[in-house]
């Protein structure tokens, strides 16, 4: 496939954090890391879709005024930003490997309409329901 | 000192404090059955009693114990349509502590009996098979703008004045 969505973006409070989520927890990858002077482009990737890249962005200047950044960043610690869904192929295993990791979950793996399904945060307040493959 | 509801003068929130009130709306979602004092919820974020409340209001636009009800008619709704257990069970599953203050507090809110509801909602059919689950749940949650004492009050007094119109009329 060559067309299709390359990159879509979160907005996270500290990106080193949320680097040490994504990729120390979650076992993403870092696809690309690029600093210039208070900019960071920071992208990374699950293991098993290249052609897909998560942004991790923090709301700052000089993207956007420093106002903006702080109603931004205000939006994301109530968990008010839009749901994101990680598919897995077994949701209790990865559930356990992610709690003792230290992942913060909303909500434990339960049986739903013949799928299983958990929820959990970044440190930011990002929220993701993480579903069970249906083969 | 503004007032916390004017959006011109209140101070925003810290995004620190704000994540740690998201934990404990997070853990009433998750168990929005169990009691839900505010200390409880006042420890789940770290900070006072008294602090907690306002904050929470501030942050999430409702009162702590409004939103828990909120979540608890959301899930009752869900469990009448769903499912055909008995009221009662449901009543008590979903953390009320009998029959009769459910089908008062549920009406309140929702302007329809349980029974009512579920008839009419097992009557329709529903398209949202594809929608993950959580985000279905949300769209029976009620919109509860006010407290359950003020609603009651506004209704009867709206049924009041249809009377002093009425008068008025004649």
């Amino acid at each position: 496939m060559t067309q299709g969505v390359g990159v879509a973006g979160i907005y996270v409070r500290d990106q080193d954090e949320a680097l040490e989520f994504y990729v120390g927890k979650l076992g993403f990858r870092v696809h690309t890391d690029a600093k210039n002077g208070d900019y960071r482009w920071l992208t990374v990737q699950h293991p098993e879709q290249p052609s897909f890249q998560l942004g991790l962005y923090k709301p700052a200047p000089p993207t956007m005024d420093a106002a903006t950044a702080e109603t931004v960043s205000t939006i994301v610690a109530k968990g008010a930003m839009p749901p994101l869904v990680l598919i897995v192929d077994n949701c209790r295993d990865a559930y356990e490997r992610m709690r003792k990791a230290g992942v913060e979950f909303t909500q434990e793996p339960m049986d739903r309409y013949g799928a299983v399904d958990a929820s959990f945060r970044d440190p930011s307040g990002n929220g993701w329901k993480m579903i069970e493959g249906r083969g | 000192m503004g007032h916390p509801s004017d959006p011109n003068q209140a101070r925003a929130q810290d995004p620190a404090l704000l994540r740690r009130l998201l934990r404990a709306k997070d853990r009433m979602d998750a168990a929005s059955h169990e009691e839900w004092p505010v200390e409880r919820l006042a420890s789940v974020s770290g900070v006072s009693g008294a602090h907690f409340a306002r904050s929470f209001k501030e942050a999430f636009g409702a009162p702590p114990h409004r939103y828990l009800l909120t979540r608890r008619i959301e899930r009752a709704k869900a469990l009448l349509r769903d499912t055909d257990q008995p009221i009662i069970d449901i009543a008590l599953e979903t953390g009320w502590q009998s029959l009769g203050t459910f089908g008062r507090v549920f009406k309140d809110v929702t302007g329809e009996s349980p029974s009512e509801l579920r008839a009419r909602e097992q009557a329709a059919s529903h398209a949202l098979d594809e929608v993950p689950h959580c985000y279905v749940s949300a769209a029976y949650r009620p919109n509860l703008t006010m407290a359950v004492s003020e609603k009651r009050r506004r209704e009867a007094s709206d049924s009041k004045d249809t009377e002093d119109e009425t008068e008025v009329r004649k």
